[in-house]
């Protein structure tokens, strides 16, 4: 384990903090709440004051609730997004790290084949063509954003089945899945973790961008990304509208990054 | 009771061939001793991966017979292979330093050998471990067996592989360089521990090693073996007093180099 520098170690923690704030505010979002989040409760493009403290929207909802509400979303969609993104990867690159030769060549080509599309294009035309609605984007997200994963997944299988720990496991009579799930992955997992949360900050990114389009999350389910769009038409006469999703999107994204960067320094993973 | 005959196996690199086994024949008695004696690269270790089909792509087992009470290991499927290893023959290596999984504790890797091949549940595996751990004479079983193997000095970390290997009482244990790693006190007594095992166990060993001093402290019989052949065989007290070859005397004047400046 290495020592973090004070200043990284600090932004890692108010990362962990901000984190943990959305998490139980989008755990708790019914409890606090002041309103219902699709519910037009007030006239329309309110300024922030104490009865809405991030003001009301377009059609007069409010939006302290409905950023609360967002978060749910917005933080399920990475969540789930990332978790099957993680899962893919690990699973095409546990393979192709430890066959090696052929199948190795097979999945790392399709792998290059996948990055090669613009993915945020490839999502939408394949947004466009399905529903848009939240479980979708998930799975879209999650399909689309494997790659990066089963890269650094391979890498480690690569170093870790040269191990002397992997053939000893070998002389005393264990299986090749075996030696995958239970004697190399669990080896493998650091840089995993590390590529999860980095992973989860560009799903949520991608989720707000897909709702901000229209073909993500819709109306009238709140998500930071649909909060954006709505706002679009009112940048002038109510910032507010489009000031909180996006420092909340902001928000969220950079501390993730900076507790990835801060797993990354702590398990010591290189690259 | 196993015996190997015309056994080759060769690296393949941009289509050229490196015999790194080329044709070896031994055999190995119940009980007994062996010693395979050569320099590196001489393909002793290569040797002892292919009796226990442990070679991987580009490596390739030729041809040959590994007889084991008279089947061939090599006409085995690998789901048949996969019971041999660790229950019948069992390996140790040169590094005690990365031979452990560094994310179990030694417990744990000890019952899952013994798990694996006897079907014995998580309970009877870990008592089983814990004598073990007690077999290699190592201190405190029941306490250090919940450690990680970084909690264990290189010797200490040795004697968790022979536990663990020996764990499911094979017949025959091939090891490889198992002291090279380690400094001379602890070199001893992990040969001496060996020494003992054997006969407590009626274990048959093949003993792989450069260093024709721990051949002599430990093997009844050796061969030796050069560039992939074995150019030599016999006692190991007549192929000291008089080696054939001048390889053999080669090997055996290092010894004494060493013993003479110590």
């Amino acid at each position: 384990m290495r020592k973090m520098t004070n200043n990284k170690l600090q932004m890692t923690n108010v990362g962990i903090f901000i984190i943990l704030i959305m998490v139980v505010a989008a755990i708790f979002a019914p409890m606090i709440a002041p309103y219902d989040p699709s519910e037009i409760v007030e006239d329309n493009t309110l300024a922030p004051s104490i009865k809405h403290l991030f003001g009301t929207d377009d059609l007069g909802r409010d939006i302290f609730s409905r950023a609360l509400y967002g978060a749910r979303i917005s933080l399920t969609v990475g969540l789930v997004a990332v978790t099957i993104a993680v899962l893919i990867g690990t699973l095409f690159g546990a393979i192709a790290g430890y066959y090696g030769g052929l199948v190795d060549s097979a999945i790392m080509r399709s792998v290059d084949v996948m990055l090669a599309f613009p993915s945020i294009f490839l999502i939408l035309a394949i947004q466009v063509m399905l529903t848009p609605n939240i479980y979708n984007v998930m799975i879209v997200i999650g399909l689309t954003s494997w790659m990066g994963v089963a890269r650094l997944v391979r890498g480690e299988f690569l170093r870790i089945r040269e191990l002397q720990y992997v053939e000893a496991a070998r002389a005393i009579g264990a299986s090749d899945l075996r030696i995958i799930f239970r004697h190399i992955l669990p080896n493998a997992m650091a840089p995993i973790i590390v590529a999860g949360t980095l992973g989860m900050a560009g799903a949520i990114l991608t989720e707000s961008a897909l709702s901000f389009l229209g073909l993500g999350v819709q109306p009238p389910m709140p998500s930071w990304g649909n909060m954006l769009m709505d706002s679009q038409a009112y940048m002038r006469d109510a910032p507010w509208m489009a000031i909180i999703p996006g420092i909340l999107i902001l928000l969220a994204v950079l501390s993730l990054y900076f507790v990835g960067e801060g797993l990354r320094e702590r398990l010591d993973v290189r690259g | 009771m196993l015996e190997v005959k015309g056994l080759s196996t060769s690296f393949y690199q941009d289509e050229v061939e490196v015999k790194a086994v080329n044709d070896v024949s031994l055999s190995v008695a119940s009980g007994e001793s062996l010693g395979v004696v050569g320099e590196s690269g001489s393909g002793k270790s290569t040797l002892a991966l292919s009796l226990l089909r442990l070679i991987y792509p580009p490596g390739k087992i030729v041809s040959g017979e590994v007889l084991f009470d008279g089947q061939d290991l090599l006409k085995l499927s690998e789901p048949e292979m996969i019971k041999v290893r660790g229950a019948r023959i069992s390996m140790i290596f040169q590094d005690p330093f990365t031979s452990l999984n560094p994310v179990f504790t030694v417990g744990y890797q000890i019952a899952e050998a013994i798990a694996l091949h006897q079907g014995a549940n998580r309970k009877q595996a870990w008592s089983k471990a814990v004598e073990m751990l007690e077999t290699v004479r190592i201190p405190h079983p029941a306490l250090r067996i919940r450690d990680y193997p970084h909690q264990f000095s290189g010797g200490m970390r040795q004697r968790v592989m022979i536990a663990m290997a020996l764990a499911c009482r094979p017949e025959i244990l091939i090891a490889d360089e198992p002291t090279t790693a380690l400094d001379v006190t602890i070199q001893a007594e992990i040969l001496k521990l060996l020494k003992d095992l054997q006969k407590e166990l009626k274990l048959s060993i093949i003993y792989i090693t450069h260093n024709f001093g721990i051949v002599k402290q430990m093997c009844e019989r050796a061969v030796v073996m050069h560039l992939g052949k074995v150019v030599e065989e016999g006692r190991i007290q007549e192929i000291m007093d008089n080696p054939r070859e001048a390889y053999t005397k080669s090997l055996i004047d290092s010894l004494k180099v060493l013993n003479d400046r110590s």
